[in-house]
């Protein structure tokens, strides 16, 4: 340990000093105080947001995907750009949890946990539009998995609707995995803190009886090791292949090449928008400010800036290339989108993602909550508008001028949306109360290593 | 505690240091004893090596399980495609691999992925609610800030007085008879 390498160490992981004891009792408050007057307040909020879900739910059913907005020429409505949207944003769990742990990133530690719990949320809502838009749902199982049938009926493994439902099946079965195992040994600090037998009860009973053996944590570590060498291909795959139903398509401003890398960088940056929007809240409510640090929103928002150049580049190279491909309606595609009907929507698109985040460069402005809230805030609209766009303005405008159209979101379309919103963020607001939203097991032996709890004085 | 029967089942000694484990860990495993543990609230780096404990198979068996994966995948989109229930399309040819790639990859992902929690559970023997950490109020302990060792008592080089005068050899300061409770269904809660 000598003092000239200092200088050269990351920002601390937390604010101050503080010993494992010290951690558990702020991690677990939330978990095992009586909720407060104001998360009661937001659950009754994001509750009944929540309830308009079922209610359009309800209506599409009974009436059929006639309630929606869609029609000839856009086939594809809301329902898909909320797909899209919602996938999007679970990326960046994954990436916290996988790519950052391969590359060793010790600062994932304090937002890891919650971000994967998002992810989860995320695909969950994400699932729910294709299997409505299937317009029968409880029939749906029969058609998207292929399992043995009498009528020898099969599914068509060449279309990219049905990669979909392998890619974000598996992801989202894995994400979950991904999550509880990093969870087991959290749930087992929480069964023996708890005091009512009931919580003890729940608890052990969720952490099947972890007892931090070093045998059980030799197969753990690898297998925590191995998910992340899993997941980190997987989430590339995962909006690569969801792009894949619009690339693999003749639709002019779909049929591109350029459209994994860009759905993959445009998850992973709505995605990162999406777990500062939620943490900043989140650390404010829980009086976790010491352990989700403003240098954790600081490096959030240096990869919040990277993702958008990469989105900027690629908005720029779409119009590049449909005039410098010479093809006539590609040309028309783009031109119509900056200037057609629904231009508002791609300057939207293109001020909340390319323009504002550019503030970020500013080292102050990613330090701020006051001041780099309402960019992320834009950058989550500007991402939804960005899906929009590429399923609305394409469809409209196809090879058939006498075919063309225009798409009106109805009141269902738009109540689905919201109240999609309303089932994530009761969901993250349950997460936050039953469960350690910050991983205390990684948590420790990282601060072994920054803060050296124990051991100082044996060494 | 004490008005339930209970017996006694090994010793345990804690410790507040993991540097001050892995040393003890190499003690205890060079005295030769078998049926022993070591209870940490995080994975502690040497311990392994410590105590001796082979590489994981996980990586391994999870790799082969993705393989299997692989496999299903392409027979399950071969067969159904190009024999079971071809669907002719554009005249492309019934087995076009190509287009079965994403599908490839995601059981192979899928298949791994499951294999591997499954091994977790099964190897590192999750799964048995009942310990006898909990019965000796080790539990909280070890899963908050401190480091056990426990020497069972089923171990053939098991004497009490060997097993406390090892331990605190390797200087552990608190080492606690590991008891298990006669009867088990209130114990857990």
């Amino acid at each position: 340990m000598s003092a000239d390498t200092s200088i050269l160490k990351p920002a601390p992981l937390i604010e101050g000093r503080i010993t494992p004891r010290e951690l558990d009792d702020a991690v677990f408050a939330p978990v095992e105080s009586f909720p407060t007057g104001r998360w009661l307040i937001a659950v009754s909020v994001t509750g009944a947001i929540a309830l308009l879900f079922p209610i359009c739910i309800a209506n599409t059913i009974l009436n059929g995907i006639g309630t929606w907005g869609v029609n000839q020429p856009v086939g594809w409505g809301l329902a898909i750009v909320n797909f899209v949207f919602w996938v999007g944003i679970g990326h960046a769990g994954t990436l916290i949890s996988a790519i950052l742990f391969l590359f060793r990133q010790k600062w994932r530690t304090g937002i890891a946990r919650f971000a994967e719990a998002m992810t989860i949320f995320a695909v969950f809502c994400a699932m729910q539009f294709p299997l409505f838009h299937t317009g029968r749902p409880w029939l749906a199982m029969f058609w998207l998995i292929p399992y043995p049938n009498d009528q020898r009926i099969y599914q068509n493994f060449r279309s990219p609707l049905e990669w979909d439902v392998f890619a974000v099946g598996t992801y989202g079965l894995i994400s979950f995995m991904f999550w509880y195992l990093g969870l087991i040994p959290d749930l087992a600090t929480a069964r023996d803190r708890a005091k009512h037998p009931f919580r003890k009860f729940v608890y052990g009973l969720l952490s099947v009886g972890w007892s931090g053996s070093n045998r059980a944590w030799t197969h753990y570590e690898k297998a925590y090791l191995m998910f992340a060498g899993l997941s980190t291909p997987l989430v590339l795959s995962v909006h690569s292949i969801v792009s894949f139903d619009f690339a693999v398509s003749v639709i002019p401003g779909w049929h591109t090449t350029i459209f994994p890398p860009y759905f993959v960088a445009g998850a992973i940056f709505s995605g990162f928008a999406m777990v500062a929007t939620l943490i900043v809240i989140l650390r404010r409510m829980f009086h976790l400010k010491h352990i989700i640090t403003d240098n954790h929103l600081d490096l959030m928002n240096k990869i919040v800036i990277v993702t958008s150049l990469m989105v900027g580049y690629a908005y720029a190279m779409e119009f590049f290339i449909a005039w410098y491909g010479g093809v006539a309606v590609e040309r028309y595609v783009f031109m119509n989108r900056a200037m057609g009907p629904y231009a508002w929507a791609y300057w939207t698109m293109v001020i909340c993602n390319v323009v504002v985040p550019q503030l970020l460069w500013i080292r102050r402005v990613r330090r701020s909550v006051l001041l780099m809230y309402p960019i992320v805030l834009l950058i989550n609209v500007g991402m939804w508008f960005e899906r929009f766009v590429i399923v609305i303005t394409s469809l409209h405008r196809d090879y058939l001028p006498s075919s063309w159209g225009m798409y009106i979101p109805t009141w269902t379309d738009i109540g689905l949306f919201v109240g999609s919103f309303g089932i994530f963020l009761t969901f993250i607001l349950l997460f936050c109360r039953f469960l350690p939203s910050v991983s205390v097991t990684e948590m420790k032996a990282a601060l072994l290593h920054t803060q050296s709890a124990h051991g100082g004085d044996h060494e | 505690m004490s008005e339930l029967r209970h017996k006694q089942v090994g010793v345990a000694g804690l410790y507040d240091d993991p540097s001050a484990l892995v040393r003890a860990a190499v003690e205890v495993r060079r005295a030769g004893y078998t049926r022993w543990d070591c209870h940490t609230p995080y994975p502690v780096h040497g311990l392994d090596t410590a105590m001796g404990i082979p590489e994981s198979p996980v990586g391994g068996i999870g790799l082969l399980a993705g393989f299997a994966g692989l496999g299903t995948a392409i027979g399950l989109t071969g067969w159904l495609s190009a024999w079971h229930y071809p669907i002719h399309i554009g005249g492309k040819p019934l087995f076009s691999w190509q287009a079965f790639v994403p599908i490839y990859f995601e059981l192979f992902v899928l298949f791994a992925g499951l294999t591997v929690m499954g091994l977790v559970f099964a190897l590192g023997r999750l799964g048995r609610w009942h310990s006898p950490l909990h019965d000796s109020g080790i539990m909280p302990e070890v899963t908050c800030d401190r480091f056990a060792i426990v020497l069972e008592a089923s171990d053939p080089n098991y004497s009490e007085d060997a097993a406390r005068a090892l331990l605190a050899q390797t200087g552990c300061r608190d080492i606690r008879p590991l008891i298990e409770y006669e009867e088990e269904d209130d114990a857990f809660l």
